[in-house]
């Protein structure tokens, strides 16, 4: 596709690059839908987050100074993830305020950087052609919907797909228990707040469960198989690139 | 009181497991949050009124001794006394020395956070003073010998059917013999036995939402009116505060209490609001009356100087653990000091020593759900953050994290070793999940999967090499 819009670097985040790739590929194939040309840094590994979260503040400033170097040459830096978002658009620059070399370099890429559906709304303003006939309710996940304010983008989004209803779950806002490096240091307390998240996403009625995580969405999707629930989870990418029929997250292929 | 919050894991373990508290807990659980809502959103105001709440208390922290001195002198010119404490232990023996003084025999409390830090009820009772707890969730975990689980809701991890139990047990000797099942029996049974409890006390300790700087008045909000009778009817009223209880003056109060209750329970205002101060400011009052303020600092005025000052404008409305995810699977007990939840993972490492309570901080999303609900917007998230900065930094994490977070940082400071080991986790848990998509007992990583399935990587190969492949092609 020619590109008129701009340059966007794509951060697949961690998560999506060992788990599920699939959304790596729906989420570039968005981006280059709404008009910008994609590029993928093979250079890219983690954004420091989890050692942001559990107080190792110098090696997260490494980290996020690698994630610089690498992304600071496109126009915009997307993620599939709110909460990697907000590392680079909230935390960077605080984090490497007090580094030369870096502190303005960091609030110059996180004025660039955008969760998905953000920059498919607030930047890209989107078309989407998908045709559905399913019931959805979306997470919100709260890196996403408290550190960006993300709340009517993936609704908007989801909305402008034929034949896709959104119904809201109980206690949408809420935590799913994931946690980042909490699921696996207090996983009980973790098993017992998505198992919460769980009830209320069957309780919904929908079809599918929707988010903008995969962190949260594999520890809701898990819980779910565990309890033999119907219910799918897929990303928001793949369900606005056409792919919700695909297997499920945590669904065997065919 | 004992400080148990090293063995957070353990106990939050056993909460879980713990039948009647779960049950308590779903019970509690949307009720705080609901009505918090409704109360919230029927109140346009209610975002300034949070920023005004704010500035009042970062105005009084910036000068808090001018304040605190101020309220020394308003209070002794109405003929009460301060006493100040650096310690629990000498605001114990304040206290202690007051009731020695009037050869108190019964003393009846209202529920006082500040009280708790103190163990008060266990040092009244050293010393041989009946203590009466007349907070009805006081009141009853006073009958259980435990603690509060909440800090304004303190028997909350209680059934109903506990309480009955309680009461008939507790109550036969008053010959009250019937078992008391409904909720309104319950409270009137309380209600019966704390009425005489009121009349025959010597001193009546309360704690104080907040001070007033200008008028020397402590105030307290309730729901029951206990505090007055507490208060009022003894010669001798003792109110336990902490330092960062004041605000300027009566003026600033309506601000804080348009916004407390609020977000306590989703009232507009609490039942009772009342206004207490020394006997000689009112005329024509018995001016054998006493008036004492035990002023507990416990570290807050070192708090006061660091990076965790924003924690001192708290005003203990609960709001920050009644929306915390991790609070209301495990109740309050298992945070093993006086306050649970976000505000009391940060108050007490710094309280009690960080490493008494290194637990606590970590055990958090960060799904920042406390902070949008705080009243007076204390950034809980960061403050925890801060903490767990300290506590890797003092080397308190265990030796698992601390290799797993080294090998992580080599690995994201390294692509191409990182690209090899992603590729190789992927390949290994793509074929272990093939058949089921999933992967139900997960090799080092058994925490997940104990409750939960993981869903295996589809790939085979990673994201960013597939991507790649694909390019070159």
């Amino acid at each position: 596709m020619a590109s008129t819009k701009g340059i966007v670097g794509l951060f697949a985040t961690c998560l999506v690059d060992l788990v599920r790739p699939e959304v790596g590929f729906s989420t570039a194939s968005l981006i280059q839908q709404a008009g910008y040309k994609v590029e993928v840094p093979d250079g890219q590994t983690c954004c420091g987050q989890p050692h942001y979260n559990s107080g190792a503040l110098a090696d997260s400033a490494r980290v996020a100074e690698r994630f610089v170097r690498i992304f600071e040459r496109y126009d915009y830096v997307v993620a599939p993830s709110g909460s990697c978002a907000a590392m680079v658009r909230i935390h960077y620059p605080e984090i490497l305020a007090d580094r030369p070399k870096f502190a303005q370099r960091a609030k110059d890429l996180a004025s660039r950087c955008y969760e998905l559906t953000q920059f498919l709304t607030d930047i890209a303003n989107i078309q989407l052609s998908s045709r559905y006939k399913m019931n959805c309710t979306y997470h919100d996940s709260c890196s996403g919907f408290r550190e960006l304010g993300i709340r009517s983008q993936p609704r908007q989004l989801l909305e402008r797909i034929d034949g896709l209803t959104v119904t809201e779950c109980n206690e949408s806002t809420a935590c799913c228990g994931f946690g980042g490096t909490f699921c696996v240091k207090y996983p009980q307390i973790s098993t017992r707040i998505a198992t919460e998240k769980a009830q209320n996403v069957e309780d919904s009625g929908a079809d599918i469960l929707v988010g903008g995580d995969l962190g949260c969405l594999m520890n809701i999707a898990g819980t779910l198989k565990r309890r033999g629930s119907h219910v799918r989870v897929l990303h928001i990418a793949e369900v606005l690139a056409g792919q919700a029929d695909q297997p499920a997250i945590g669904q065997p292929r065919s | 009181m004992e400080v148990t919050s090293a063995h957070f894991k353990s106990r939050s373990k056993v909460a879980l497991l713990n039948e009647e508290l779960q049950a308590a807990l779903r019970k509690s659980r949307g009720g705080f949050v609901d009505k918090r809502k409704l109360a919230v959103d029927e109140l346009a105001d209610f975002e300034n009124l949070r920023d005004r709440a704010v500035a009042i208390k970062n105005q009084v922290l910036s000068n808090l001794d001018r304040y605190l001195e101020q309220y020394e002198k308003s209070v002794t010119d109405t003929g009460g006394h301060v006493h100040w404490a650096s310690t629990p232990e000498q605001a114990v023996e304040i206290i202690l020395d007051i009731c020695r003084k009037v050869d108190a025999r019964c003393v009846t409390k209202g529920k006082s956070m500040i009280g708790e830090e103190m163990s008060l009820n266990d040092a009244l009772e050293g010393q041989g003073i009946e203590v009466v707890e007349t907070d009805l969730g006081e009141y009853i975990i006073q009958l259980a010998k435990e603690s509060p689980s909440h800090i304004i809701a303190p028997a909350i991890h209680k059934t109903r059917n506990q309480i009955t139990e309680l009461f008939h047990e507790h109550h036969a000797k008053y010959g009250l013999t019937e078992k008391v099942e409904e909720v309104a029996t319950i409270v009137n049974e309380a209600r019966t036995v704390l009425r005489e409890q009121f009349v025959k006390a010597d001193v009546g300790i309360t704690g104080a939402n907040f001070l007033l700087a200008d008028s020397g008045s402590s105030v307290l909000v309730t729901n029951e009116g206990n505090g007055d009778l507490t208060s009022t009817l003894p010669k001798v009223h003792i109110v336990t505060a902490s330092i960062e209880k004041l605000i300027p003056s009566i003026d600033d109060l309506s601000v804080f209490l348009r916004i407390l209750a609020r977000s306590a329970t989703g009232q507009e205002m609490s039942s009772y609001t009342s206004i207490y101060g020394g006997s000689a400011s009112a005329e024509g009052m018995d001016d054998t009356r006493e008036y004492h303020v035990v002023m507990l600092d416990n570290g807050r005025s070192k708090m006061l100087e660091g990076e965790f000052w924003e924690m001192l404008r708290c005003i203990r409305c609960g709001a920050c653990m009644n929306h915390c995810p991790v609070y209301q699977s495990i109740g309050g007990h298992a945070y093993g000091w006086v306050y649970p939840g976000p505000m009391g993972s940060v108050w007490t490492p710094l309280l009690v020593g960080l490493q008494n309570a290194a637990n606590l901080p970590n055990a958090c999303t960060m799904n920042g759900r406390c902070e949008e609900v705080c009243p007076v917007r204390i950034p809980l998230p960061k403050l925890l953050r801060s903490l767990r900065n300290q506590i890797f930094e003092r080397g308190l994490i265990d030796r698992k994290s601390r290799l797993g977070l080294w090998a992580w940082k080599m690995l994201s400071v390294c692509p191409p070793m990182y690209r090899l080991v992603m590729n190789s986790t992927s390949f290994v848990l793509n074929r272990l999940g093939r058949r089921s998509g999933s992967i139900r007992r997960l090799p080092f990583g058994s925490g997940w999967t104990e409750g939960r399935d993981f869903p295996a990587p589809t790939g085979g190969a990673t994201f960013v090499s597939q991507w790649k492949s694909r390019s070159s092609d």
